[in-house]
């Protein structure tokens, strides 16, 4: 038995010594008693609302132990008769609430609702059924909202806003109709979701899931006119065991190899070789922006999410963004450009499937640029999840599956390649790199310790021939929003910026096994470092594959031909998109378009005052009838703003005063025009 | 012209009173939102004309800057008795116009200036005893009350400042500014027993102190405006009537925590309050007692308006942060209290309109005196909304501990047309009931408590043997649950299930098991909500349980409703004995119901009866009743 002094409290009448816990959740815990919560994670703010996790405390009655701080000489209950009266109620109403189609559920067996409706016996619901149905957002490519599952415990809005530092979920509406939604109920397509999927991440029930494309898999692998080949990027290889019952980090790489082929796909290679590649082409991009001077950092482009949130969110970032196509992608597209002819196959008859740790590849896949005469380079993106759903669903006994190698040419790596996988990783596979080439000495301590681990924002500095470049690292996409804000003040400044939009890299991808958890994504970082202290070489610069790629296909980094192969161009997304508004009509023979900006540039700027000049100035003008009037949204031009669109020609800076003007100039020769 | 000393003060003051005291009469019409709505500034403009026909109208500034007298027209804040609108008050004297229309504006002008008293017909007549009075302060329903915070409201001229000074206003700030430490002001509110009137009834001085202790260097002062409950409108009137006072208790309460800037959060359904705060603090600014270095101390304070968006949880202290703060109103939890972390992380004090507007008395008159009135325990007084079945409804303010017996039957005048007493709701959705039996409990925030109800806004509704104490129930919920901020389970869902079942109840669709169920709920919202919204949400429920569970059970078991009020409990029966057999009810039943022989008694297939009441207005013989 415990002694008690004045530090203690006691839980269920057993005295227990404070030492620092910053709530009763903590303490509670650390006595073996394990409080069930929906809304509680480490690393997101205390959020207080599901009450799953509450406590008696004498005296005081029912609290949530997530907010409430212990205090010496408290008596805690932890399952008290009205304790267990709230948490079965809320269980009760979240299920009655719930569309409780759990056998069909993609978290069915992985869902916290029915985890804990279990671990609390719930065999009854004294309340009625769902009365509503919402329709289901599945417009984006890496995730599918479910408002009909949602139990609204805020996780998904926390973690895009707080972790990711973008929002675009948010509450709506008031009492029983309170929903998660994008703005204006918008799709998810439509806003500016980056596809992280750390929202599915967290998510406790299957309101926010990846979309899962495993059909599309199964049908290609059955397809006897396809070459299936498949991607394994390198997070894979220290998560996946942990679906079948193993520690988490350890390395499963042979075994997944093995399991791949056994599922029937004809090549099995690893995205790490692309990997290797994508340093040589970034390394060569950083060196020539250090000779040349160039303002600001470069930074890197291999995470789709990352990739996405600079289009949306800085258009004066674009410039400084690395051309480099993701591995993913150089691997689809020396696959399909240069492969496929060896084989003497056209891209179409060869079938590549990424197996991804994340959702945001999903989203990369479907990218425009990335498909030549509508073939996509990469065809289909699977994550971890889903590779492990396929191989339960095979019936393979994935601790018994014999070790097997990667096929030859995609499949000899180096260690840099590997530590792609955690953050930091790729600015450290850079370093290594930039040393050889720029000092053309050995690099002998490859280790570059200082910008790996869960710090959020991580430097180093190099000596390369007497110039000292400057390194960050950052991970999660709010560290990167407030690295941004420093390079935009002046207050910092770096040459080279790692960006990984996932906390700690891709070995926390979204589409990894569901663990938040800290010492899972810990272990998984281990993993991947082990694994390039394992490797024979660890430097991209000496993949001996590699030089035969640029030997064979490529050149030399930054050549003519990889630069058509291996980069691509960036354009912004800041505009929303959707319908123009139609605000006059013309149905005359001889008309003219106009269009007037209402983003928020021209906006802020006084466009509205310029739309409302044109109607007033089209009617004193008398060209009325002969006039299509539309209200748009970001021509642009928003340096130069407010803009107006006539025909096809965009003009800046036109304001309400300038309008008269403007039509006498511009709008009334282009009617005439038009008549000629 | 700007008061930078204390002395300025005074002396202003003194010359203000002085010239106000040189008109020969003066009258003011009510410009309250309640008497507004009725037409009264048309009233005041034509009794300004009025008299300026007369060559008897002198304007404020006439009387102050001129050696002029005569008669003065002014608009003033919300008297409380807003049914008998629009009202206009003669000084002096104090004489009360009810229900004054523009016409009336001559015959009021003449009666006064020619000295033949008072228009007889324009003066509240009691309802019951028919008395009739001439003095505002005579009238029953403003005998029995003590009005101190709302001492101003329909007395003053809110929209100028000289008339709060000349009265005596900003004499608080003034003393804590000279002659009190923070600590000291700290201590005067503490031993005053002041508790927070918005509902809760927290010792305010305890949250002042909190805050003063509270390590930043940034503080923060928000007065809580958001009265959200149907059928209040204290906070409404003091802001609208007597905006000064709450502007100085700010001042007071910033220099005592800390605090360099104030928030006053209004709703946006308070337009004239917003306009009236507006005018307030441009003159406090203009004056010099807000703004930088008041009255040459050194002190800075300055307020902000925030107007909120109606929803009714930004009544909740830390939703109403977050709502300034630019973010969806919801509650956060606590610990941390807002006076370790409110606005924008800082310490903040945040009290309700009402608490302010008494910290100016309790300053100048001292906690002693202030201590007075009241109980012990919930010193001072407290302003209400009384509405419902009385003779008289109308903003009221009584010291705390007055009973309901006198509410409802000195003030309230007793129930309207003889009817049975049945209850007070208080306290609004978050409230309770109090009935019969505790007519002559004392009311106070500790006595209510301890009777499962809650001062909470001060709402008081009235009901009589009329009102069905379910459906009563059911429309607080409806009100609690689209009001819900959604945030936490027990409150979103929980009221959301509540409401289901009393809505069941009033339909006929009641179950029985329900009664054990809707109890269980109500307890587990109550226990394990997240804010004061959803832990007080089933108050009405379980009040209504506690005192009327007979009621309950008849709508559920018997699908019978005793006050015959539930359309959908209601049946229809034609009376052998009255009915004479004329088939008029058969032929305007829409769905055949009705059958009979000509000239014998008629009945009604209660089954095909679809409750349309058709039959009841079609009888020429009375011969059909509901129930």
């Amino acid at each position: 038995m415990m002694t008690v002094t004045a530090n203690s409290v006691f839980i269920d009448n057993q005295p227990v010594e404070l030492d620092g816990e910053i709530n009763l959740l903590s303490l509670v815990r650390k006595v073996g008693v394990e409080l069930p919560t929906f809304c509680y994670h480490s690393e997101l703010s205390i959020y207080g609302a599901c009450r799953m996790c509450v406590v008696e405390i004498e005296g005081r009655g029912i609290v949530a132990a997530c907010s409430t701080p212990p205090a010496p000489g408290m008596r805690i209950l932890t399952n008290s008769p009205r304790v267990q009266r709230v948490r079965r109620t809320v269980l009760e109403l979240l299920l009655a609430n719930h569309e409780r189609e759990c056998t069909t559920c993609e978290k069915n067996g992985n869902c916290k609702l029915q985890d804990l409706a279990n671990r609390f016996g719930v065999r009854k619901i004294r309340f009625g059924e769902r009365d509503m149905k919402l329709p289901i957002d599945d417009s984006s490519a890496s995730i599918v909202r479910d408002p009909n599952k949602c139990i609204l415990c805020g996780d998904c809005v926390r973690m895009c806003s707080e972790v990711q530092g973008i929002g675009i979920l948010n509450f709506a509406n008031r009492g029983s109709k309170v929903q998660v939604t994008p703005a204006f109920n918008k799709k998810m397509a439509e806003v500016e979701c980056v596809n992280c999927g750390q929202c599915s991440a967290v998510c406790p029930t299957g309101a926010l899931v990846v979309k899962s494309q495993v059909a599309q898999a199964w049908k290609a692998l059955a397809d006897p006119n396809k070459i299936v080949v498949a991607q394994v990027a390198p997070a894979v290889r220290v998560a996946l065991g942990e679906e079948f019952g193993m520690e988490a980090g350890q390395i499963v790489t042979g075994k997944v190899v093995g399991a791949l082929k056994r599922l029937g796909f004809n090549k099995v290679f690893d995205t790490c070789i692309a990997a290797d590649l994508t340093i040589m082409e970034e390394t060569t991009e950083l060196i020539e922006r250090l000779e040349k001077g160039e303002e600001g950092p470069l930074f890197t482009s291999c995470c789709p999410a990352w990739v996405k949130y600079a289009e949306h969110n800085g258009s004066n970032l674009l410039k400084n963004l690395s051309t480099c196509r993701s591995p993913q992608q150089m691997f689809g597209s020396l696959v399909k450009r240069y492969w496929a002819k060896e084989l003497g196959k056209e891209p179409k008859d060869i079938y590549v499937v990424s197996i991804m740790p994340c959702t945001a590849k999903k989203f990369e896949a479907t990218r425009p640029e990335f498909s030549v005469d509508g073939v996509p380079d990469v065809d289909l993106v699977l994550t971890t999840q889903e590779l492990s759903q396929m191989i339960r669903e095979s019936g393979l006994d994935f601790a018994a599956i014999d070790p097997d190698s990667f096929d030859m040419p995609f499949g000899f790596t180096t260690g840099a390649g590997v530590i792609f996988g955690a953050s930091g990783g790729v600015a450290e596979a850079a370093l290594r790199a930039a040393y050889e080439i720029v000092t053309g000495e050995v690099l002998e301590q490859v280790n570059f310790e200082s910008i790996r681990g869960f710090d959020g924002l991580k430097e180093a500095t190099v000596n390369l021939k007497g110039k000292e470049v400057k390194v960050a690292v950052v991970h999660g996409l709010g560290n990167a929003k407030e690295l941004l804000k420093k390079l935009n003040s002046g207050e910092a400044q770096y040459d080279f910026v790692e960006v990984m939009a996932c906390p700690g890299g891709c070995i926390s991808g979204a589409g990894q096994p569901q663990a938040v958890d800290m010492a899972t994504k810990k272990a998984r970082a281990r993993g991947i470092y082990h694994a390039d202290k394992l490797s024979q070489l660890r430097k991209s610069q000496d993949n001996p594959v590699v030089a035969k790629f640029y030997e064979k296909w490529l050149q030399r980094p930054n050549s003519h031909e990889a630069h058509e192969t291996l980069h691509t161009s960036y354009s912004t997304r800041a505009r929303i998109t959707g319908e123009d508004i139609e605000l006059l009509n013309s149905d005359r023979e001889h008309k003219v378009d106009l269009a007037v900006c209402l983003g928020t540039c021209c906006y802020m700027k006084g466009s509205y005052d310029t739309l409302q000049e044109f109607i007033r100035q089209a009617e004193r003008n008398g060209i009325k009838e002969q006039v299509n009037l539309h209200a748009t949204f970001c021509l642009e031009g928003c340096e130069d703003s407010p803009s107006v669109r006539v025909n096809d020609q965009i003009y800046g800076g036109i304001t309400a005063e300038r309008v008269e003007t403007f039509i006498r100039e511009k709008v009334l020769p282009e009617l005439e025009r038009n008549k000629e | 012209m700007k008061i930078d000393s204390r002395e300025t003060l005074n002396t202003l003051g003194k010359t203000w009173k002085e010239g106000f005291a040189k008109e020969t009469a003066r009258i003011l019409v009510c410009a309250g939102t309640g008497c507004v709505a009725n037409g009264s500034l048309q009233v005041y403009e034509a009794l300004k004309e009025e008299v300026q026909r007369r060559n008897a109208y002198v304007t404020v500034e006439m009387l102050l800057e001129e050696e002029q007298s005569g008669t003065t027209v002014v608009k003033s804040g919300c008297h409380g008795f807003c049914e008998m609108g629009p009202l206009v008050r003669l000084e002096p004297g104090g004489i009360l116009y009810i229900k004054v229309t523009k016409e009336d504006a001559a015959e009021i002008v003449t009666a006064l200036l020619e000295g033949k008293g008072p228009v007889e017909r324009l003066l509240y007549k009691h309802p019951i005893t028919g008395e009739i009075y001439a003095e505002e302060s005579n009238i029953p329903f403003y005998k029995h009350q003590t009005r101190t915070v709302l001492q101003h409201c329909g007395v003053i001229d809110p929209e100028d400042i000289r008339e709060y000074i000349a009265e005596g206003g900003y004499q608080a700030l003034a003393k804590v500014l000279h002659e009190m430490t923070p600590a000291e002001v700290c201590q005067e509110v503490t031993d005053s027993g002041l508790r927070g009137r918005g509902g809760g009834g927290f010792p305010t001085g305890r949250k002042w102190e909190a805050t003063r202790i509270s390590e930043g260097e940034k503080k923060y002062v928000v007065c809580n405006g958001d009265e959200g409950d149907p059928g209040a409108f204290m906070d409404r009137s003091v802001m609208e009537g007597d905006p000064h006072k709450v502007l100085e208790g700010m001042a007071i309460a910033g220099y005592a925590v800390g605090a360099d800037e104030g928030y006053i959060y209004v709703r946006a359904e308070y337009p004239l309050a917003v306009q009236r705060l507006k005018i307030a603090i441009k003159q406090a600014l203009e004056m010099g007692l807000l703004g930088e270095n008041i009255l040459g101390t050194g002190f800075n304070f300055r307020i902000k308006i925030k107007e909120g968006a109606g929803a009714f949880v930004c009544g909740e202290e830390t939703a109403l942060l977050a709502s300034i703060e630019g973010e969806r109103g919801m509650p956060r939890p606590k610990p941390p209290f807002p006076a370790q972390s409110g606005l924008w992380g800082k310490p903040t004090l945040i009290n309700n309109v009402e608490t302010f507007a008494n910290v100016p008395k309790v300053i100048n008159d001292g906690a002693e005196v202030f201590r007075q009135s009241g109980t012990p325990k919930s010193p001072g007084t407290k302003t209400f909304a009384l509405t419902g079945q009385v003779a008289n409804t109308g903003l009221i303010e009584v010291p705390m501990g007055i009973t309901l017996r006198e509410i409802v039957y000195e003030i309230g005048g007793g129930l309207r047309n003889g009817k049975r007493f049945k209850a007070v709701q208080i306290g609004g959705p978050s409230g309770g009931c109090l009935t019969e039996q505790h007519m002559d409990m004392e009311l106070d925030f500790d006595s209510l408590l301890s009777v499962g109800a809650m001062i909470g806004s001060g709402g008081l509704v009235v009901t009589n043997e009329d009102t069905c104490m379910v459906e009563f129930a059911r429309y607080f919920m409806n009100f609690t649950q689209n009001e819900s901020c959604g945030k936490c389970v027990p409150c979103r869902e929980g009221t959301k299930r509540m409401l289901e079942m009393l809505q069941r109840a009033v339909d006929g669709e009641g179950r029985p098991e329900d009664v054990e169920i809707l109890e269980d709920l109500a307890e587990a919202v109550k226990d394990g909500s997240l804010c004061g919204l959803g832990k007080t949400a089933p108050n009405p429920v379980l009040s209504m349980l506690k005192y009327f569970k007979d009621e309950y059970i008849a709508h559920v078991v018997d699908k019978r409703c005793p006050a015959g009020v539930c359309k959908a409990l209601l049946g229809y029966s034609i009376d052998a004995e009255l009915c004479k057999g004329c088939s008029k009810c058969s032929r305007v039943c829409p769905v055949g119901a009705i059958t009979g022989e000509i000239k014998k008694p008629y009945r009604i297939d209660s089954e095909k009866c679809i409750k349309c009441g058709a039959c009841v207005s079609s009888c020429p013989f009375k011969a059909i009743k509901e129930g």
